[in-house]
């Protein structure tokens, strides 16, 4: 069952769920976990942009485009949420509707040019990325070329964890304690929304813009049930990650049914696991807990 | 009853701030004299937080400026201690009583070095000055209001500041924990520096400040504890608000008491 191409498979969804664990831990934290979902639907007029403009669908045309506009949408919410006086989460309605609708539009008004459909961009398919393999003038294939793109974006989202933790996880604690200190939190929350931007576009392929959300969100959120301190919740997102690529391909394969769509129903599963059974607060340890506190006192 | 001082750790110079075109605060002047407590009180919406929030440069400001230490915030930020609302942040956020007053340290290390052994020492002596020793590895969310704002004290102790500004620091706090800290606050102006402390309690006022700012958008008074807090300046900050006759009444009769006494 396990052949190369299941390999490469899990280990793009490994690869993409670490990735937007990582990020979306500090998304969460900020209780800004609907700029992700935002982000994810704003950037189609990006992608049929720059494929319009380029002519190709090639991940390094596709990925920078469609960063610039997740980054312009970020802004766009910022803008109306401080400078207009719009709520938070009217202004992220507002924002990402209108602009997954352009991209809509462009796609309908170039149907015949496009070779890009809304299934493909909404659902993704992980199932086709060895279908695309990087190939070397030799012969050598090095595997699906998404992953020579998710790769050194997990390893870039590490390092700068790891290089700016202490602005990153301070401005997502005390905003206003940070800027007393110094620290610009308006060009971190700018880093962040770029690094969400490019992260979820490199993610469509694979997942596409709907499930990426299972993994910004659900994961971080599972992964702050289990644990006290931040950088154990990072690491869990790792393990997670790791777990839900497993058991989400295997599921699928063993049902015959969409792989993302089961990568992202095992987050779901793991959250409810999480949610029922973490030693800190789950909901049956702590009804255990009462019980026998019950029988103590009788 | 504005009392400018000579050499003074802060000047606001007549400071406007407005949200939203409105105006918050309105050519707010006055100076602060060092190694004092002083308390800054006024009604809800009054701008006290406003205040606060400006001199650390958290807003921007329509007019106006401000010096602390005779100098632009930005060149002297390691002196200055910010204490926000505890009401502010999230405490379910993964991270230990620890963690929290080590966030103190960053801004003397900077962005890229991590905390040495110096700093777990501060950090320490800080946890042990708040009486929180025992709890440095709680996790936050297990905290009760007293001991979240002894959290913050902590953080702002291992700042090692001169200059402490402290947003309603007594709200949601146990009779316990005021008292600590208090007395902490006491035992940091002998060591010469100043706090400014957002307050709204009237009663406990006079035990606590020796320095007065009161403010209604407008600033009302600056002045050593005793000259401002009179019957007089009170009803302009509060107006004349029907629970603020109660409490003006008892500050008079303390008044009496305390004059007779003198005598």
């Amino acid at each position: 069952m396990l052949n190369s191409d299941a390999i490469w498979i899990i280990f793009t969804g490994f690869l993409v769920a670490s990735s937007c664990g990582l990020l979306g831990s500090f998304l969460v934290l900020r209780r800004m976990a609907m700029v992700g979902d935002a982000i994810s639907h704003a950037v189609l007029p990006g992608i049929v942009i720059g494929y319009l403009v380029t002519g190709s669908r090639e991940p390094w045309v596709m990925v920078p485009a469609a960063g610039l506009l997740g980054i312009l949408t970020s802004s766009i919410i910022e803008v109306l949420h401080q400078k207009a006086g719009v709520q938070s989460d009217a202004s992220i309605g507002v924002t990402f509707t209108f602009l997954f609708a352009i991209g809509v539009i462009l796609i309908s008004m170039f149907a015949g040019q496009v070779d890009l459909d809304q299934e493909c961009v909404l659902y993704g398919e992980i199932a086709y990325l060895p279908l695309n393999p990087l190939v070397l003038a030799n012969g050598w294939s090095l595997g699906p070329k998404m992953v020579w793109i998710l790769m050194p974006l997990l390893l870039l989202i590490s390092l700068g964890i790891y290089l700016f933790y202490t602005p990153l996880s301070l401005t997502a604690f005390d905003p206003a304690f940070a800027l007393s200190i110094g620290i610009k939190v308006g060009f971190w929350h700018q880093v962040l929304m770029g690094a969400v931007s490019f992260t979820t576009v490199a993610s469509f392929d694979s997942v596409g813009a709907i499930l990426v959300v299972a993994f910004l969100v659900v994961i971080p959120s599972t992964a702050w049930l289990l644990s006290q301190r931040l950088p154990l919740m990072l690491g869990l997102c790792l393990l997670l990650a790791f777990i839900i690529s497993v058991t989400g391909y295997l599921a699928a394969s063993w049902l015959n049914v969409s792989i993302s769509g089961a990568m992202a129903c095992s987050s779901g599963v793991l959250f409810v696991l999480a949610f029922l059974f973490s030693p800190l607060e789950g909901r049956v340890w702590l009804a255990f807990k009462k019980k026998s506190q019950q029988i103590g006192s009788i | 009853m504005i009392i400018q001082v000579e050499k003074p750790v802060l000047e606001v110079h007549d400071l406007t701030v407005s949200y939203h075109q409105k105006p918050v605060l309105w050519g707010v002047d006055f100076s602060l004299p060092g190694g004092v407590m002083a308390g800054i009180m006024g009604p809800n919406g009054s701008g006290k937080s406003t205040l606060l929030k400006s001199i650390m440069g958290l807003l921007s400001l329509s007019g106006g400026r401000i010096s602390v230490f005779s100098k632009n915030l930005d060149e002297v930020r390691k002196k200055v201690s910010y204490v926000p609302q505890k009401e502010s942040v999230d405490w379910d956020f993964p991270a230990t009583v620890k963690d929290v007053v080590m966030m103190g340290r960053y801004g003397h290390l900077g962005l890229l070095r991590r905390p040495g052994k110096i700093d777990q020492e501060i950090v320490e002596e800080a946890l042990e000055q708040v009486n929180m020793q025992d709890l440095r590895n709680r996790q936050l969310g297990q905290l009760s209001g007293g001991q979240q704002q002894r959290v913050f004290l902590a953080r702002a102790l291992a700042q090692q500041a001169d200059l402490y500004l402290m947003d309603e620091p007594f709200v949601g706090v146990d009779a316990a924990t005021e008292q600590i800290l208090v007395e902490l606050l006491n035992g940091l102006k002998q060591k010469g520096k100043t706090l400014i402390v957002v307050h709204h309690n009237l009663q406990t006022a006079p035990d606590y400040f020796d320095w007065l700012v009161l403010l209604n958008q407008r600033l009302v008074a600056s002045a050593p504890f005793e000259q401002a807090f009179t019957a007089a300046l009170l009803q302009e900050t509060y107006g004349g608000r029907l629970n603020m006759l109660s409490t003006l009444a008892q500050h008079m009769k303390k008044e009496q008491f305390a004059a007779r006494e003198h005598r």
